[in-house]
């Protein structure tokens, strides 16, 4: 084999996987795109039902309820201006707690409650998730400092 | 004082970074022997600064100096002796001290034990390293002094986070720089090969042990953080395709591609201009892996506090450290000789399709990490991407990959026999026959994928041994000749063998996760949860004090068929400090399986949420991943990789070395 056909194969080898990856990248992409929505999102944008979203904000306050099975917990996410439920059956972050920044991600049934898949909190609470707070300064109920101390 | 001292330190350790980045540089464009010399001594004498200042930091923490700043956010004086060291990387401006620490051993390391590297090369790979160097020690000075101080100082700090308080963590960085730091070598080599114009076998056999070491390091130190999030976050979960996670994952996929392409140079002298890339690549994905989410700009559970100024900073120090080699690659490569030709069925056929895999997988995953930040920026929605994107991308990447590691190794050199390969591999297809019809008898109805997955590790684990066997002339010779056969044979080839196996170890662990069962329940004291055959007695949740926290911790029995396995000591630790809970999970293992208990909330009528998991063969995945590391450490002690070493070769080791 000379140089110029082991290349031209090199080439091609090369251009094939990454045909092989574009197609599997397209292809996963069409439905494991997550979208972030603040739960004013929620009330103003149309969202499409049924689809995996993340919505980020603060547990509100006296909002957080644990059925007897001791899984399933009921809360509301708050970013000062709306607020969303959200039913969760399953492991809670140990930083879950009312007041905490959070991001769950789920679908919204047919009554506009989330059904979330996963709870997320961070490890440290110092810090919250960068979308919860431009959620937080997008309602005008970010205060500088207060959660970062 | 001290403080001052490592701060001075760090000033000095610029200083000389800088003369280490452009004298000697200067002196092997003029063939200068006395501006080459001071590479040596230079980089000597930037580990000891460094070393100084990096002392003088963990002193600080060690005595509780609050009056500096970075001790009082990170620390406080109830805290174990082990987490106030540990604490002086746990934080953004004592882990950059880590790394510049690491940088300046891996340069010590090239002067001392590079005495027998061309001069010029030595003093370009060491100057190299000076430029890394220098743009550190200039962000540490200009935009995250872990040595400023307070005033007045304050009576206490606040402690450092709860769940960087675990001896699994504390390790997890070190080793995760050490991987990330050690590319930095595979990439100085490079730059100085692309500066003097040359590569050639020799260059591969100095790149490759720094790059295994390095890959070694990076593999155990990914493994642990694994292994840390598996039993600390209380669900048992052990892989989330977090951005930090795929920050490490990128430069070890690559970083693969190069140990094996790096073999082809060395060997067969062909594939040069592509493993430079490589290296290139492997550190610049590390430098990326350490800056773009360490400081926040994507959204990730383990960043540190975001700072407008760094990030400005970062960004120009990653746009000239990975432009700059990739224009130098781009002017100098086309001159680069090129080697060997080989055909498509090859060893190095095989090793070209390896790098392209793995190559492919870890754009594949760049494109997954970045892609919220790119459409952020241009203005698009603000989205994540979800764990299917990975799964659906990586995973069918990977099968190819998996299918080919287990015939590679069994062609030949220029031209293979592929026939004649998979003819010898007739055990690894029994083998996987066997796995995967055992596998849909147990579980028929069951996730199919996850069958075809061990299936999968069979073949890898089974053709490994075959290859070693037929080395070894296992059972076709006496045992004495086998046993001689083995011991002449190269270590790196025992070190392949165990790598190999690893990989099929880990990628068990990881199939056998579809069959794991799970129980969330409430339970009283005196009643029992049931999982996998399990009964979990609970007799009591007691409070207990810690040095600084206190915790609930259960008392979970575990017997099976009325017989007492084990007993479990889940807690729900609180930190006062910082008014934070963490888990401690308990685990019970028998390596075949792990039953895992959290504790959660008490329900506030005598009950507690408990949650119980059992996971088959999930210890695999870190035995695996130890498994590679070990292969890669005894392919490192190779005696060929000590260049001057008088090569003892009698009959039976060139023999066997003639079929390496």
């Amino acid at each position: 084999m000379t140089r110029k056909r082991r290349r031209l194969l090199a080439v091609l080898a090369g251009m094939g996987m990454l045909g092989i990856a574009a197609a599997l990248v397209l292809n996963a992409f069409s439905d494991s795109l997550v979208f972030f929505y603040s739960p004013s999102d929620l009330k103003t944008k149309a969202v499409p039902q049924g689809r995996m979203l993340r919505i980020g904000g603060l547990v509100e306050e006296a909002s957080v309820k644990r059925a007897g099975d001791g899984k399933t917990v009921t809360f509301r996410i708050t970013d000062g201006s709306a607020a969303v439920p959200v039913t969760y059956s399953g492991a809670l972050p140990d930083l879950f707690r009312e007041g905490q920044g959070v991001v769950v991600e789920g679908r919204i049934d047919g009554a506009g409650e989330v059904r979330a898949a996963s709870v997320l909190a961070k490890h440290d609470e110092r810090y919250m998730p960068k979308e919860v707070v431009e959620a937080l300064k997008k309602s005008g109920h970010w205060q500088e400092g207060a959660a970062q101390r | 004082m001290i403080a001052e001292l490592g701060h001075f330190a760090l000033i000095l350790a610029l200083l000389l970074a800088l003369l280490q980045a452009s004298v000697p540089l200067a002196g092997a464009a003029r063939r200068d022997l006395g501006w080459m010399a001071l590479a040596r001594r230079t980089a000597l004498g930037q580990l000891v600064l460094v070393s100084l200042a990096f002392a003088a930091l963990i002193h600080a923490y060690v005595t509780s100096d609050f009056s500096v700043a970075n001790v009082f956010e990170n620390s406080h004086s109830a805290k174990p002796l082990l987490y106030k060291v540990t604490g002086a990387w746990g934080n953004h401006e004592g882990s950059m001290v880590l790394w510049v620490f690491i940088l300046a051993l891996c340069g010590a390391a090239v002067a001392g034990f590079g005495g027998n590297l061309p001069a010029e090369l030595r003093a370009r790979v060491l100057a190299v390293q000076g430029m890394i160097g220098s743009g550190f020690l200039l962000f540490i000075l200009l935009t995250s002094d872990p040595f400023h101080r307070l005033v007045p100082a304050p009576l206490d700090g606040r402690g450092l986070n709860p769940v960087l308080q675990d001896p699994g963590l504390a390790f997890h960085p070190p080793f995760l720089y050490l991987g990330y730091v050690g590319f930095s070598v595979a990439f100085s080599f490079a730059v100085a090969a692309l500066i003097e114009g040359r590569v050639d076998a020799a260059w591969a056999r100095w790149v490759r042990p720094w790059t295994l070491a390095a890959w070694c390091a990076l593999t155990i130190g990914i493994a642990m953080g694994s292994w840390w999030a598996y039993y600390t976050l209380g669900w048992g979960g052990w892989w989330f395709w977090d951005p930090v996670e795929n920050a490490s994952l990128m430069p070890w996929l690559v970083g693969t591609a190069l140990l094996h392409s790096a073999i082809v140079v060395e060997k067969r002298e062909a594939l040069k201009s592509w493993t430079i890339l490589l290296a290139i690549l492997t550190f610049s994905l590390s430098l990326i892996g350490t800056f773009l989410v360490r400081s926040g700009v994507l959204t990730s559970v383990h960043a540190f506090a975001v700072d407008p100024a760094r990030g400005t900073f970062i960004l120009l120090l990653l746009l000239v450290a990975i432009g700059g080699s990739l224009s130098l690659y781009a002017v100098r490569a086309p001159s680069l000789k090129g080697g060997g030709l080989f055909a498509p069925i090859s060893r190095e056929g095989a090793l070209v399709l390896n790098n392209l895999l793995l190559t492919t997988a870890a754009a594949t995953v760049f494109l997954g990490t970045l892609y919220p930040l790119f459409s952020e920026e241009l203005g698009g929605p603000k989205l994540s991407v979800g764990f299917p994107f990975f799964d659906r991308t990586f995973a069918p990447l990977m099968v190819p990959l998996l299918i080919a590691v287990a015939v590679g190794p069994l062609l030949a050199w220029k031209r293979g026999d592929l026939l004649g390969a998979l003819q010898r591999l007739w055990l690894a297809v029994a083998a996987v026959a066997v796995v995967i019809l055992i596998g849909l008898y147990l579980t028929h109805g069951g996730p199919a994928l996850a069958v075809l997955g061990l299936g999968l590790a069979a073949w890898v684990f089974t053709s490994a041994l075959v290859e070693w066997a037929e080395r070894v002339k296992l059972g076709r010779t006496s045992a004495g000749e086998t046993w001689r056969r083995a011991r002449y044979l190269p270590r790196a080839a025992h070190g392949m063998t165990l790598a190999h196996l690893g990989l099929a170890v880990t990628l068990a662990g990881i199939a056998a996760s579809a069959w794991q069962e799970e129980r969330i329940e409430i339970v009283r004291p005196g009643q029992d949860l049931t999982i996998a055959g399990y009964a979990l007695h609970l007799d009591e949740v007691a409070q207990i004090a810690g040095a600084n926290f206190t915790a609930d911790r259960a008392r979970i029995t575990v017997s099976k068929d009325g017989k007492l396995t084990a007993e479990m000591d889940p807690e729900k630790r609180f930190f006062p400090v910082q008014q934070m809970p963490t888990s401690v999970t308990a685990i019970h293992t028998n390596l075949l399986a792990d039953l895992y208990v959290a504790l959660g909330d008490s329900d506030g009528s005598g009950g507690w949420t408990i949650r119980a998991y059992w996971k088959p063969l999930v210890p695999w995945i870190w035995i695996g991943a130890v498994f590679m590391a070990l292969g890669g450490l005894l392919s490192l002690s190779d005696r060929r990789w000590r260049i001057g070493v008088a090569v003892r070769a009698p009959h039976a080791a060139r023999a066997a070395a003639a079929g390496d």
